[in-house]
Parts: structure tokens; C-alpha cells; sequence
């Protein structure tokens, strides 16, 4: 998902940007006061970390890989702030050395892949686990759906993204519809990817992981109660099931956004003029099929992954400021 | 982005003394953005703009001396969005053109213009940066542009530890491979996950160590200043020509 | 070249969350430009006791003092100045991605700048054999390469003592030789923390033994390692053939 240079409008760009920049020096002010002294030598080995667990290719179905985008995972374990700082630093990082992602795009490929997933897989982790039993299992369990949930979340971020700042004359109600479409599938492996490696550090140093700081080591040591393997299981046979799927379609797909160009080609394109606002680019709005639902959908979109991220920061802000009385 | 065995950061430089590699780092990014900013600002019907820009952007990676197929292979980052900019013209909605019996969107051909070259544009940018750039070099650059010291100390830490970390995974994955595990669907995907488990919680410890060891140096929270040369006036002026002539086609061509 | 004493009295330390001490009152001490080898097996307190001589944990009981300073909170800028460090492991220690920056680092810290910092990498970097790899990344040095710029980075702040933890694990032949060369030719306190007790007996004319978390054996190196029972209780084996005596 990491956009090149044009892909949005520069207006588009130049919000995004500064969103998150705002976010960015937030983020190292809370760092700073969490972490202290320790902040650079842990963030930046942590950073180091994200981006080498990114390079992991995971098997998904007949040889086909992915690989971790780690949002939501970082969230989890060093918690939101210091999360989000960590998979920002990646991002910038991959732009300006890796050539990965445009210099232009930093904004809204931060917002996307590091600010919305971390947020948003925080709150979906703090909702998520107060229904799970107080153990081990239930922060796996928790921080899986929360990793699941940050990459649907991801997609509805960029798909809303491109109803304002559109490049190409692709409606929003195609580009959503696939994005997310497309998303749900890698929100599966993400899951599943993120429960397993949670659970390895659960095992060994459930001490370091900040989304268990709620657990007393009693609780830490009790055995779950739903268990790990019903969790696995229920994911396996998701994921087969998903495995099966994208292994019709995609021998070597890399990348989610390239499905969604595949997939729109099946879109059929009308051509009547919905949704006009000047707010709007021209180009998602155009040729909508439906424009009372996707105006709908959008809306909705929009306010959920408004709502969860900034739920995720309100909460991450709150929780930083009672362990400084603390 | 290969890796496992061999460096992933520090192999982006490549060796040389050019022209490119001579300027100042601080320059270089500004110069750099500035005509990544110029590009994407660009209306794509201005083609004759953007034909000055690439054969600009082709003289600079001609001049740093990194060797095209370098260049090109770094450039296959982008390869994902040309397929997708490829398939725009056939989803694209509006007036049709008929080449060869297929109906292509006319729009649609100016957004997949728009996207491969402001796409090439910007990572040809960053390739050559980080080709002619020491990666300490790079950091000093941001230190000298303000970016805050905290985030060019954690950026810079990450870099010395990357290759670290993909080494002590090239070792774990061998020591999979070499009892056999030959993972190809998800349901056996937990001995790779556990090993990425134990590799955070040693890099964990290890950013724990290396904050002893910078405690040790007399470490205070602050990193230290350890630039003190700055770019002449002399060099950003004759840099900056670059942008400036990209800007200078921009307004020509719009106004 | 500075060096100083060592006063270590009844050290005594237990980790947040443990059952028992890891130190049970430690005492020794070491007179100024003495090298001193700290032998003991894995777990006997041996690195829990040298990371307080810089204060890296903070004492619960006891008293260190390095020449007439003492340990203390108000010392700590001081006492880390005068008390170089080397970790077991050189990736711990070489942090910045050149090797100048690792050497700078200490004096950096200290308000060295400039021209003079430059001299001093340059200066180090010459005392340790490693003349020419000022611009050179740590992850590209050899082991023995990476072991003797990690000494560079504390002798670059000038410390009257050195502490170092297992130097020579994972050196090949000839940069262990290269090592105990440097070692040698340098004129700090030295204590050194190791399982090579070919490594002792060559570089320390005196060592002790710690283990349960206390000295229990403090003579001339020679002498302790020629006393079989003495090395077996506490889990110390001198490699096959070798023969003390000899030497």
C-alpha cells in the first residue's frame, strides 16, 4: 500500500501531511514521556524490528506469500504512541531510502499505514478485549481481531482519501468496494500473523507487551479459557477458505492495491454525474452507480474509522496521562 | 527488498565520487523534494514540462555514475502501480477512443500518464539520494534541516539495527529450513511467526542493552551534536538551479 | 596515562520481582594500574557486580568507591567519564552507523566538539589498531575489528578504569591474540570479566573467583588455576592439555 508520487491530489497530499505531521510530534512527546532516556535506542530498534518483520514472507495458499504490515501489532505491544511513532519512522524511511512510496504520498501513506492502523487497531483492541477472558488468550485474541480490523480500517481510510483527491477517473463506490473487498482477505492474514507472533511474546515476555500491563501475573499464568487452538482453528478455516479464493486469482500478487486494479476492471463504469460537490473530486464521484448509497457507505466509512481512531488517541492520550500521575 | 542474507541499508550506496555525490547531504534532500514537489504539482497535460523533467531526472542518474541497470532494478519498487495505472484506461469512465478494436478511456490515458510519470519522477529522486548518500551522511542532512534530533536518532538507530535483526532472521529461517520446515499455505505458518515473535522480544532487549551501553558513554537523553559543516551559500545556488528550473518549465507552462 | 583504585565493600543486591540476592556482600579491591581477572561461573553475580562500578544499577548496599569518588547518583557524570565499560556484545556497544560517531559518542557527551573530537576518533582509533575505519559501518567489521572499536569507544573518554565483559568470546585465533596485545599495552585498572582462563592467567597476574553472588577465592592467577578442586567446585575448566604450570 505504499502510494507513489501523483496518486492522490496534491491537495489531498497536503492535508494528509499535515495531519500527520500533528500526529508525529505528538507521538514523540508521549514516547519521550513513556519511555524516557530509553526512547531512541528501543524505538529505533523496535522500528528496526517492524520493518525486518516486514520482509517476512509468510506462506498463505499453494506457495503464494504475504507479508505483515505490523500496525496494529506495534500498537499492541509498545502501545499506541509509541506504535505509531515506530511504523511512521518505517514509512519515512522506506520513502526516502527505499524509494517506496512517494516523497509526496508520505502523508497520506503515514496517515494510512501507521497513524489509522495503530489508532484504530488500539481502540479495536481495548473494545475487543474487555469481551475476552482476562489472560494470555484473550490479548491474542483481542490484538488478532484488532490487527484484522486495522487493515479494513486502512483501506476505508485510503478509499475515502480518493473520493476527495482522486487521480483517475475510477468511482469511489469501485475503488471502495474493492479496497475493502481485497482488505478483509489481508485483514485475515494479518490476524492470524499478528495473534501468532503475540502469542510467541506472550509466552516468553508477556512483561514487555503494554496491551497486557492490565494483567496480573496471576492472570497471566492461568490457563484461557477459550484456548488458543479453537482461536487458530477458527482462523485456519478462514483462511483456507480465503487461501482457496485468492489462489484463483493471484499467483504472485504482492500487493492489495494492484487486486483492486484487477478487480475494477470488472467494474462496469456508468457515466452519470452523482454526489457533486465541489468538495469532492470529480473523477471518485463520477460514473457512481448508485449515489445514495455510496454517498452512505462513505459517510459510514468516515465516521467509523473517525470514531475508532480517534477513540484510539483519545484513550492512548488518556492512559499516558494517568501513568504520568501515577 | 530481498534480504535475509547480505545488507539491506548499507548496500543502497553505491561507491563513487560524481558531482551528485559531492553535494552537500542537506542540499541534496532539499533539491531533491523540491523537484519531486514540482512534478506532483504538475497538471498532466503539460507534457512538454514533463519531458524536461525526465530528461533531467535522466541526466542526474547519468551523472551520479550509479550504472542504469542499478538504477532500473531499484525503479521495479513502483511496478505494482504501473500494472495498476495499465488497467485504468480500460476501467476509466468518459469519452472512448477505439485503438485496435478496444474502447479506451481517454481520461483514463491521462490518469495512467499522471500516475507512471510523477510515480517514475519521485523514485528516480530517491534512488539517486540514497545511491550517492551515505546513510550517516543522509542523517546529518536532516539534523542540519532541523528535523527534530529525537526522530533523526531514532531513524538513525533503526538503520544500524536493520540488518542486524535480518541476519538473526536469516539464521533462524535456516535453522528451519535445515530440519525441513517448508511452509507453503497459512495453517503452517506458526514456526515463522514464533521465530518473529522471538525477534521482537530480542530486539526488545537488545535496544534495552544498547541503552546501557549508551548510558555507559554518558548519555543524558540528548544526543550529541557531531556536524558542524554546513553547506555554502555558493552550493545551494548552483543545486538548486535544478528545482528552479523545473519550477521556471511549471510556470511557463501554465501561465 | 591516569588509572585508578578500586573499593568495592559488601556489595549487596537483589532484582526487582527475585527471591534472593544476586550479590551477597561483595567485597574486593584493586589497586590502581592492577589487572585483574573476575572469574566465575555462568549466573554467579559477576556482571551484576561490574555494572555497578558505573553505576548502570544502582547500589542497594555497600559501598564502591573508584579512587576517592564514590558511586553515588551525584557522581554519576563523573564516574562514567572515569569508568569505561565494554559489553560482551560489540553490537550493543557500536550504536551509531559509522565507526566515528561510536567513538565520538562518549566525548560528544562530555561537550567535545569540533576539530577536536575529529583529532581524538583519529588519535583512538590509532591506539586500538583500527587507523582507517573511522568511516566504515560497524555491521561491516570483523569480530576482532568490531571487539577493539569497542574498546576505541571508551578510551576515547579518557577513563582512569576498564571493564570488560568476556572480550574475547567469539574471536578467532588471531584476533584474541590481536586483543590480549591491546589489552596489554594498556595502562588502566583493568578488570576483566571472563570464562577464557588461558585469557587470565596471559594478561592478569592476579584473579578472583565470584560466585553466589560474593568472592570466594582472590590470589595469584597461576596459583588459583593450578587448584583443581578449587576450579571444579565453582564450574571453571581449564581447556584440555592446558597446562598452568607451563606458561
Amino acid at each position: 500500500m505504499h502510494a507513489p508520487d501523483g496518486f492522490l491530489q496534491p491537495s489531498v497530499a497536503l492535508v494528509t501531511a499535515v495531519i500527520s505531521f500533528v500526529l508525529l510530534a505528538f507521538a514523540l512527546r508521549h514516547a519521550g514521556s513513556e519511555l524516557g532516556d530509553r526512547q531512541v535506542p528501543l524505538a529505533g530498534v523496535a522500528a528496526a524490528f517492524i520493518f525486518a518483520a516486514q520482509m517476512v514472507n509468510f506462506p498463505v495458499a499453494a506457495g503464494t506469500t504475504g507479508h505483515l504490515l505490523g500496525g496494529a501489532l506495534a500498537a499492541v505491544l509498545l502501545g499506541p504512541w509509541v506504535g505509531m511513532l515506530v511504523v511512521s519512522v518505517v514509512v519515512i524511511v522506506q520513502a526516502i531510502l527505499f524509494a517506496d512510496g512517494g516523497l509526496t504520498a508520505l502523508g497520506y501513506n503515514t496517515l494510512n499505514m501507521a497513524i489509522v492502523t495503530a489508532f484504530g487497531g488500539w481502540a479495536t483492541y481495548l473494545a475487543v478485549r474487555k469481551l475476552m477472558p482476562r489472560t494470555s488468550g484473550g490479548v491474542v485474541g483481542a490484538g488478532a481481531l484488532a490487527a484484522g480490523v486495522s487493515v479494513v480500517l486502512s483501506a476505508a481510510a485510503f478509499s475515502i482519501e480518493w473520493l476527495f483527491g482522486a487521480s483517475a477517473p475510477v468511482a469511489f463506490d469501485t475503488v471502495f468496494g474493492a479496497m475493502v473487498g481485497v482488505h478483509v482477505l489481508i485483514g485475515i492474514g494479518e490476524a492470524v500473523l499478528t495473534g501468532l507472533v503475540l502469542s510467541a511474546v506472550m509466552a516468553t515476555r508477556p512483561d514487555l507487551v503494554v496491551g497486557a500491563r492490565h494483567l496480573t501475573s496471576d492472570e497471566l499464568q492461568a490457563k484461557s479459557r477459550i484456548g488458543m487452538r479453537p482461536f487458530l482453528i477458527g482462523s485456519i478455516v478462514a483462511a483456507v477458505v480465503v487461501g482457496v479464493v485468492i489462489s484463483q486469482f493471484a499467483a504472485s500478487s504482492p500487493d492489495g492495491l494492484e487486486r483492486v486494479a484487477i478487480d475494477t476492471g470488472f467494474a462496469e463504469a456508468a457515466t452519470d454525474h452523482a454526489l457533486d460537490s465541489s468538495l469532492f473530486s470529480d473523477y471518485a464521484t463520477a460514473g457512481v452507480s448508485n449515489e445514495a448509497l455510496s454517498l452512505a457507505v462513505a459517510g459510514t466509512a468516515g465516521i467509523a474509522v473517525t470514531l475508532l481512531v480517534g477513540g484510539g488517541v483519545v484513550s492512548a492520550s488518556r492512559s499516558a496521562r494517568r501513568r504520568q500521575m501515577v | 527488498m530481498s534480504g535475509a542474507h547480505g545488507s539491506t541499508v548499507t548496500r543502497l550506496y553505491v561507491a563513487g565520487d560524481s558531482r551528485i555525490h559531492r553535494i552537500s547531504p542537506e542540499v541534496k534532500l532539499v533539491a531533491v523534494f523540491a523537484v519531486v514537489v514540482v512534478g506532483a504539482v504538475t497538471p498532466r497535460t503539460e507534457v512538454v514540462a514533463f519531458s524536461v523533467y525526465v530528461v533531467a531526472a535522466l541526466m542526474v542518474v547519468a551523472m551520479s555514475g550509479i550504472g542504469l541497470i542499478k538504477y532500473l532494478r531499484r525503479l521495479t519498487v513502483i511496478v505494482p502501480f504501473i500494472l495498476f495505472a495499465f488497467v485504468i484506461p480500460f476501467v476509466g469512465g468518459g469519452e472512448k477512443l477505439n485503438v485496435a478494436g478496444v474502447a479506451l478511456s481517454v481520461d483514463g490515458l491521462w490518469a495512467m500518464w499522471n500516475i507512471l510519470v510523477k510515480a517514475a519522477l519521485g523514485a528516480t529522486m530517491s534512488i539517486v539520494l540514497s545511491a550517492t548518500t551515505p546513510v550517516t551522511n543522509l542523517l546529518h542532512g536532516l539534523t542540519r534541516l532541523r528535523v527534530p534530533r529525537l526522530l533523526v536518532a531514532i531513524i538513525s538507530f533503526m538503520l544500524r539495527y536493520i540488518d542486524v535483526l535480518v541476519e538473526q532472521l536469516g539464521r533462524m529461517r535456516r535453522s528451519m529450513v535445515a530440519r525441513g520446515h517448508d511452509p507453503r499455505w497459512l495453517w503452517q505458518v506458526k514456526p515463522i511467526a514464533s521465530s518473529a515473535g522471538a525477534l521482537f522480544v530480542r530486539s526488545y532487549e537488545r535496544g534495552e542493552r544498547v541503552h546501557q551501553a549508551m548510558l555507559a558513554r554518558g548519555y543524558s537523553g540528548v544526543m550529541p551534536a557531531m556536524t558542524n559543516q554546513r553547506a555554502s551559500i555558493n552550493e545551494w545556488i548552483a543545486v538548486m538551479v535544478y528545482p528552479a528550473v523545473c519550477f521556471g518549465v511549471l510556470m511557463l507552462a501554465v501561465v | 596515562m591516569p588509572s585508578s583504585s578500586i573499593e568495592v565493600r559488601d556489595l549487596r543486591y537483589r532484582y526487582p520481582g527475585e527471591h534472593h540476592d544476586a550479590l551477597t556482600g561483595l567485597s574486593l579491591s584493586v589497586s590502581a594500574g592492577e589487572r585483574v581477572a573476575v572469574l566465575g561461573p555462568n549466573g554467579s553475580g559477576k556482571t551484576t557486580f561490574v555494572m555497578h562500578l558505573n553505576g548502570l544499577l544502582s547500589m542497594q548496599s555497600g559501598e564502591i568507591a573508584i579512587g576517592d569518588t564514590s558511586v553515588t547518583e551525584d557522581h554519576l557524570r563523573e564516574i562514567r567519564r572515569r569508568v569505561g565499560a565494554v559489553f560482551q556484545d560489540a553490537d550493543d556497544q557500536l550504536f551509531m552507523t559509522t565507526v566515528r560517531e561510536d567513538v565520538a559518542f562518549g566525548p560528544a557527551n562530555l561537550g567535545v566538539t569540533g576539530d577536536e573530537l575529529n583529532a581524538l576518533v583519529e588519535q583512538t582509533l590509532a591506539r586500538v589498531g583500527a587507523s582507517g575505519y573511522a568511516d566504515r559501518n560497524p555491521h561491516h567489521l570483523s569480530g576482532g575489528e568490531k571487539r577493539r572499536v569497542a574498546i576505541a569507544t571508551v578510551l576515547s573518554m579518557n577513563p582512569d578504569v576498564l571493564i570488560l565483559d568476556e572480550p574475547t568470546s567469539g574471536l578467532d585465533p588471531a584476533g584474541r591474540r590481536e586483543l590480549i596485545d591491546l589489552l596489554a599495552g594498556l595502562d588502566q585498572t583493568q578488570l576483566i570479566v571472563t570464562h577464557d582462563l588461558p585469557l587470565a592467567l596471559q594478561l592478569c597476574e592476579r584473579s578472583v573467583i565470584v560466585s553466589g553472588g560474593q568472592v570466594v577465592a582472590d590470589g595469584a592467577t597461576a596459583e588459583l588455576l593450578a587448584d583443581e578442586a578449587l576450579l571444579a567446585q565453582h564450574r571453571l575448566e581449564l581447556p584440555l592439555g592446558f597446562d598452568p604450570s607451563r606458561l
